[in-house]
């Protein structure tokens, strides 16, 4: 349990070096939905803040934390949510 | 470029606001679809919905289109301007309506 969150939490760490993070798991709340299925790690929703965004618009950012998060998102992840900012 | 990038190159070009969805604005099929719907519907400003679960090409065609790997994806005035979580952002900190009287898109006037 838990292993897509720790490879999310490590690749974001790694690419963006972010002054805070935090990856949470709610596939709960999506129970039933599409694309949901028995043992979680489906749904999660990423806060971060990096300095590395400095600088960039929202979309541009989004695009770089999917770009980064590639390998997770071809396999059982469904959605992701991301709140990001540069401070 | 296929049929189906061009149809979409078409669609966010013809119309002023366009939101591909999961369901359709009457009836959302995924939560996140859905919030989108009701920022839209709040602001009452006018748009066109497509159901990419009508049909898979589209469904894939629209995340090549913008490399975006997410739906829902919002286009105003052919520009695309983001999925669920940007929109909301925007709308919580009034960039989205400074954006949409900017680009001349407003409510109908009620008589």
């Amino acid at each position: 349990m838990g292993a897509v969150r720790d490879s999310i939490t490590r690749t974001l760490t790694e690419a963006f070096q972010p002054a805070s993070l935090e990856v949470v798991d709610e596939s709960h709340l999506h129970k039933g939905h599409a694309g949901w299925s028995e043992g979680g790690e489906t749904h999660f929703r990423v806060r971060i803040t990096a300095p590395a965004f400095a600088g960039m618009t929202r979309v541009a950012i989004h695009r770089a934390i999917n770009d980064a998060l590639k390998a997770e998102l071809a396999g059982d992840v469904h959605a992701l949510a991301i709140e990001a900012k540069a401070a | 470029m296929t049929d189906v990038q061009a149809w979409i190159a078409e669609e966010v070009k013809t119309n002023d606001m366009v939101l591909f969805m999961k369901g359709t604005p009457a009836m959302p099929m995924c939560g996140f679809s859905g919030q989108v719907v009701q920022i839209l519907d709040y602001l009452k400003v006018p748009y066109k919905g497509i159901n990419v679960l009508a049909d898979d090409a589209v469904r894939q065609g629209i995340k090549e289109f913008s490399n975006w790997p997410t739906i829902p994806q919002l286009y105003v005035k052919g520009e695309f301007v983001g999925g669920c979580d940007i929109v909301r952002e925007m709308f919580q900190a009034g960039e989205l309506q400074d954006m949409l009287a900017e680009k001349g898109i407003t409510a109908p006037q009620t008589a």
